[in-house]
């Protein structure tokens, strides 16, 4: 091979390209490469250290959650037609991941209630901060309005992006679990870019969506004009039972994909939805796919409206995304069309009745309480008189995890004493029961040590 | 483009057929991929399913009691009715309509299309990993960090940058991170700089993260041989610049000879250094961005570190900085405490969080067992051998019949990846760098990319990577010189090819022009 690029060694190929003074000349600092086998066991060691939903009874949620993931999901990604080609940038040869993207494209518009829906995103919170940016090219304007019931990562990120473009992001509080309508009301203006609120929202409460999007609208004002841009960060398992954004009045849905059919993975990968209204078409981040003809009148399928993407607009682009998430995706549409029309319902209608009766059995416990009244679906928040790290700890010990510490996560004061529980499909009647055995045991104890302390 | 009456063609599955003047052969397609396309939602049929509900275990309450109507949803949406051997050959069968790295050779530049170890799939698989909830607490997710630490030292030490965060999604969110992280640095010195340098070879994704991050692109221009035009790059960096965006290797595939010079008038003026890790898979134990003065890198893991690329994504976009970046970086970040693994959300000086949770923590075990088998000696061969697989390539390329037609843009050799211009073809041969790519589907190959970067006429940007065959690279060399020759005879063969794929050339315009993003159904 040297021979025919004419060069007499391979190093000579690197002293004629990289300059002496940034060669690194030593070898770089890392152990030894290993065989398939060690590395395995490697990773299997590294993994035995974490405890999984495999190894405890686990209620966590806030974000991504422990649904069942069919069997044929993990056949299907790790098809090599679909895990290993890029981006379809050559149609004729990527009619099958495009068509991925189609179906996906037409599932999530019909689970949101909204027509236009790109091919995905990177996740959830960083969904919502696209959907800030898609309402400032929309508006201009540079003002955030958002309920403190959406995910604190979600405001986080949002803040993170809306600083480097010199927007200000304003939290409304919540009233009794949910937006305060009032304080939402009055916090939008005629210079509010978008008002973003998320259904069910962080603690788990059902919001008044339609009210919270017709508020948003009225509010504008008589001299602001167009309302703003109402942004609703909406979690797909639920939308089997919940009101689509699409019904309620809301511009633009975004989510966190994990529960459809994608694994938890400590936080990743997964994918984000993006769905809006038509007019928001061609301000949208991301691929699209859309259907066309090939010469001889075939049809198929191809990226479109790329006249938004950063490889063709570069400066001028909606967005800078280019790898997305498009496997975590394919698992999703797979998850949609194995549960089907009739199954979205049922599994949305058994998490109501199983979230139910763990909000009843847990808040009937001596020195645990509902955080607010307001209907919940998958996921709710109690307010334990105990510390919730120490009765975590002690839910632990005996192979529980009773949910999430909420003050840890968002860093609010008022949420000490907050445990946000989640319920999967995963969780049974039986085990639902064995948390409230433990919980109430834990916070019992720990209520006792206190006095005694 | 009038396209030839090629009915006979694709009716005709022989070979010859397809091959009127004798080319190579073609990689024939069973029928099955040509069946019309239809989707998921046009299968299937009422009450049909694959899913079986969980019993109520519960005791039952009215719907109606736990959700009030108001909120609840009239209609169910309109999924599939599908059971679930439909949506296993539906799916597998759509699956066949794609072209894959573990098929054939996907030479497709700055992508960095390197074999997928199956190892990688079955450690990410494992349910520690898989089923671990993003937010289980530190003590009991020991072994997750531990694997983040080790993935950040090694990304540290392949960068020479002392600092890492895991957490961007993607090499944009990556660039989007490090040039907000510019924007704090700079804020904290009490500076507002408004102007972002990118060359006009960059990405598109670097000038459309300026943007989004609120500074303005000032464009360089790219010096006869093929680098930063210093003169350009002297005249517009001033104290209003905040940071240059440099690839390095560039996206012409050269390494810039003045990098030291570079970096020394970007930080002459206060600025920072912005390394696109896109074509790092060059220089891993050769060359280290951190040593070249780069002040923040990005990683693409599924390019260098190959996480799959699975259609499109997941990717993973980690960071490295210098020490004087490091406050910046976004939240949170993992540390190690004596012999415990931590996540620590208290940096003050943060410029938050770029999303949910760690990142995409599956992307991380799939990189960090790549490092693990290879080392660092085996990751600086992968870069040779990357390297001198693009430059054997390239030799080939440089051959009679095909280099007066395809010469290489700038230089002499190459990085990891060269770019060919198609003008001289256009010009002498009548078909265009689409034509050559579109004909190389009937050949099994996957085209390089074409048209960028954009100041090369008819661009074609080739990336074998390190794990091709000799084998491989000469039989893609040959299907090049074989396409020329058959141009040069008849220019219409690959002006209306392909003739051998699941569907043919499709109009882009009309998808345009009239979007239909979604299945209309009854």
């Amino acid at each position: 091979m040297l021979a025919v690029i004419g060069v007499p060694t391979l190093q000579e190929i690197f002293d004629r390209q990289i300059p002496a003074p940034v060669r690194l000349d030593r070898a770089l600092e890392l152990p030894d490469g290993l065989p398939e086998q060690d590395v395995f066991e490697h990773l299997r060691a590294l993994a035995a250290r974490n405890t999984s939903a495999e190894d405890e009874l686990s209620f966590l949620g806030a974000g991504m959650y422990d649904h069942y993931v069919p069997a044929l999901i993990d056949m299907l990604t790790e098809r090599s037609e679909f895990l290993t080609p890029y981006t379809p940038y050559q149609p004729e040869i990527s009619q099958g991941t495009l068509q991925v993207m189609f179906e996906y494209q037409t599932a999530i518009a019909e689970l949101t209630g909204l027509p236009v829906s790109n091919a995905s995103v990177y996740e959830g919170p960083s969904a919502v901060a696209a959907a800030g940016y898609l309402a400032k090219l929309h508006n201009g304007r540079r003002r955030f309005v958002v309920s403190a019931g959406l995910h604190p990562h979600s405001i986080q990120t949002l803040r993170t992006n809306a600083h480097g473009y010199d927007a200000e992001v304003i939290e409304v509080p919540l009233r009794d679990g949910v937006t305060d309508l009032d304080a939402w009301t009055e916090a939008i203006d005629g210079d509010t870019s978008a008002a973003i609120f998320a259904q069910p929202n962080f603690y788990g409460a059902v919001e008044d969506a339609a009210a919270l999007s017709a508020a948003a609208k009225a509010a504008a004002g008589p001299a602001g004009g167009a309302g703003p841009v109402v942004v609703a960060q909406v979690d797909p398992i639920t939308l089997g039972v919940l009101a689509p954004p699409g019904d309620c009045g809301v511009d633009v849905a975004v989510g966190e994909g994990q529960p459809l059919g994608n694994r938890l993975d400590f936080g990743g990968p997964s994918f984000g939805l993006f769905a809006a209204r038509e007019e928001y078409l061609r301000r949208m981040p991301g691929r699209i796919a859309g259907e066309t003809v090939d010469v001889d009148g075939r049809r198929g399928f191809v990226l479109t409206l790329q006249t938004r993407e950063q490889h063709i607009r570069r400066e001028k682009a909606t967005s800078n995304i280019c790898t997305a998430q498009a496997l975590n995706a394919l698992a999703g549409v797979v998850y949609l069309s194995w549960l089907g029309r009739r199954g979205i319902v049922e599994l949305g209608e058994l998490l109501l009745a199983r979230t139910h009766y763990a909000r009843e059995q847990l808040a009937a416990l001596p020195g645990v309480e509902k955080l607010y009244e307001q209907p919940v679906i998958r996921e709710f928040a109690l307010r334990l008189d105990a510390d919730v790290a120490a009765v975590r700890r002690r839910c632990a010990e005996q192979g529980v995890n009773p949910g999430v510490d909420v003050r840890a996560l968002s860093g609010r004061d008022e949420d000490r004493g907050v445990l946000l529980v989640a319920i999967t499909e995963r969780r049974t009647r039986a085990d639902i029961d064995r948390l409230v055995d433990v919980l109430g045991a834990a916070v019992a104890s720990e209520q006792r040590e206190t006095v005694v302390v | 483009m009038t396209p030839i009456d090629d009915n006979h063609l694709h009716s005709d599955p022989s070979i010859e057929t397809r091959q009127p003047h004798g080319g190579a052969p073609v990689s024939a397609t069973p029928p099955l991929q040509r069946d019309v396309a239809r989707t998921i939602f046009q299968k299937g049929a009422p009450g049909r399913r694959a899913f079986v509900c969980p019993e109520l275990d519960v005791p039952a309450v009215d719907v109606g009691e736990l959700l009030p109507e108001r909120f609840r949803r009239s209609e169910p949406p309109r999924l599939p009715e599908v059971s679930e051997p439909e949506i296993v050959r539906h799916y597998v069968g759509i699956s066949k309509r794609n072209f894959d790295l573990d098929s054939g050779f996907y030479p497709l530049g700055s992508c960095t299309m390197k074999h997928n170890p199956r190892l990688h799939e079955r450690v990410a698989a494992l349910p520690g990993h898989a089923r671990l909830h993003p937010l289980q607490d530190p003590e009991h997710a020991q072994g997750a960090l531990e694997l983040m630490w080790n993935l950040q030292r090694a990304l540290s030490e392949i960068s020479g940058l002392p600092h890492v965060s895991l957490q961007p999604s993607a090499g944009s969110h990556g660039e989007l991170a490090g040039v907000l992280l510019t924007r704090a640095f700079h804020e904290d010195r009490g500076e507002t700089r408004h102007k972002v340098l990118t060359p006009d070879t960059a990405h598109g994704t670097n000038p459309a993260t300026v943007t989004m991050a609120g500074f303005e692109v000032v464009k360089l221009a790219t010096n006869a041989d093929g680098g930063i035009d210093i003169d350009d790059l002297r005249a517009k960096a001033d104290t209003d610049v905040a940071c240059l965006m440099l690839t390095n290797p560039n996206t012409l595939g050269l390494f810039d000879p003045n990098i030291t010079a570079i970096a020394e008038i970007v930080h002459g003026v206060g600025a920072t250094l912005y390394y696109d890790g896109a074509n790092l898979n060059a220089v891993m134990g050769l060359s280290r961005p951190g040593d070249m003065g780069f002040d923040i890198v990005h990683f693409n893991l599924h390019k260098s570190f190959t996480q799959p690329h699975g259609g499109g994504g997941p990717g993973a976009g980690p960071i490295a900085v210098s020490d004087r970046v490091a406050p910046f970086l976004p939240v949170p970040v993992v540390v190690r405490r004596e012999a415990q693994f931590d996540l620590d959300h208290d940096r003050p000086k943060s410029i938050g969080r770029l999303r949910g949770f760690q990142g995409n923590y599956g992307c991380f075990v799939r990189a960090y067992a790549y490092i693990c088998s290879l080392g660092g000696d085996g990751l600086r061969d992968a870069s040779e051998t990357a390297v001198l697989n693009a430059n054997y390539l390239l030799a080939r390329l440089k051959e009679h019949g095909v280099a007066e037609y395809l010469p290489l843009a700038y230089g002499e050799l190459c990085m990891h990846e060269f770019v060919l211009s198609g003008g001289p073809m256009k010009r002498a041969l009548q078909i265009k760098t689409l034509d050559l790519a579109k004909r190389l589907l009937d050949f099994g190959f996957h085209p390089p990319t074409v048209y960028f970067p954009l100041l090369v006429d008819e661009a074609l940007m080739v990336e074998p990577t390190e794990t091709e065959t000799k084998e491989t690279l000469d039989a893609f060399a040959d299907a090049i010189a074989a396409i020329l020759r058959e141009a040069a005879e008849d220019p219409e063969i690959a002006r209306s090819a392909p003739y051998s794929t699941p569907v043919r050339r499709l109009d882009e315009v009309a998808a345009a022009k009239r979007p239909v993003i979604r299945e209309v159904m009854a």
